[in-house]
């Protein structure tokens, strides 16, 4: 089996977990999401969500890095143990993105992802589309951040 | 005051949102923090069925997008919090409304590089 072939609906991966501090809260709010409850202790303290919190596309961007990293390690040990290694492509989008309880300074969220589809592209002759979805949660064990991803891979000669 | 509370809004409404330039080393910048993925940091990348060249990082854009959606729109209204949260997790009360939204997203050559479909929690005019 190659490594398109070898991955199967279920599949189970742990990403790890990332600490959002207050100063990178602001720091990316500053910069793309500058609203008062992203920016600002004091006047946050007013808002719907009690306080300041992490402006959900932080959240996003840190299960980015976090999803990266977990399947570079995964390409680095299928390379060590000399098995098939899987090539990934750029992704056309996701799904159902929902952030249903706020992250807060200090919550360490734990990303998790199950392999929920895969299929050949018609459009793109030797790659599949890989979707799996992610779920945020944190140390309290509330659910911050839902996705379902999709991602271009390498099928090889597979033919499903 | 702000301008825009949840009555205000009417469907089948139009708002153009301002429009930000994205550079390469932006697109460098971002990727190396958050999806250090070689599409996303080289100008010349293996993966040559997809152009073969930078190209930015979906989650860079949905931030952008966020951040023209703040100066467009957002920080000048009631706004009361993020988009897409699951609805019934918020208190319902005749202070908030909620708009659903869709966006879409050009670049300069008026082609289309992102769509989105959202809803947005807005404080009601009368509740303020």
């Amino acid at each position: 089996l190659n490594a398109y072939e070898k991955i199967a609906i279920g599949d189970v991966h742990v990403f790890g977990s990332h600490t959002f501090t207050a100063e990178a809260i602001k720091r990316f709010a500053a910069k793309y999401d500058p609203q008062y409850f992203h920016t600002d202790e004091a006047a946050a303290k007013n808002s719907l969500f009690g306080g300041l919190c992490a402006s959900g596309w932080h959240t996003a961007s840190a299960m980015m890095r976090l999803l990266v990293t977990h399947f570079d390690a995964e390409e680095a040990k299928a390379r060590a143990a000399g098995e098939p290694v899987l090539v990934s492509g750029p992704s056309p989008g996701f799904d159902d993105l929902r952030w249903p309880n706020p992250v807060y300074p200090g919550d360490t969220v734990t990303f998790t992802a199950r392999i929920v589809g895969k299929r050949i592209s018609k459009s793109r002759p030797g790659w599949g589309l890989l979707s799996m979805t992610t779920t945020g949660v944190k140390q309290t064990g509330k659910v911050v951040f839902v996705v379902t991803t999709h991602a271009f891979v390498e099928t090889g000669n597979a033919v499903a | 005051m702000p301008k825009q509370y949840f009555e205000d809004f009417s469907a089948g409404q139009i708002f153009e949102l301002p429009d930000v330039p994205i550079s390469r080393e932006d697109i460098i910048e971002f990727s190396r923090q958050f999806d250090p993925q070689v599409f996303h940091l080289q100008d010349a990348t293996p993966i040559t069925e997809f152009g073969g060249g930078l190209i930015a990082s979906g989650w860079q854009v949905c931030a952008l997008f966020m951040r023209l959606l703040d100066d467009g729109l957002l920080l000048d209204s009631s706004c009361a919090g993020s988009a897409v949260v699951e609805t019934r997790a918020w208190p319902n009360n005749a202070k908030l409304g909620l708009v659903r939204f869709h966006h879409e997203i050009f670049n300069q050559h008026r082609e289309r590089t992102m769509m989105m479909d959202n809803a947005i929690l807005f404080g009601r005019r009368s509740a303020s």
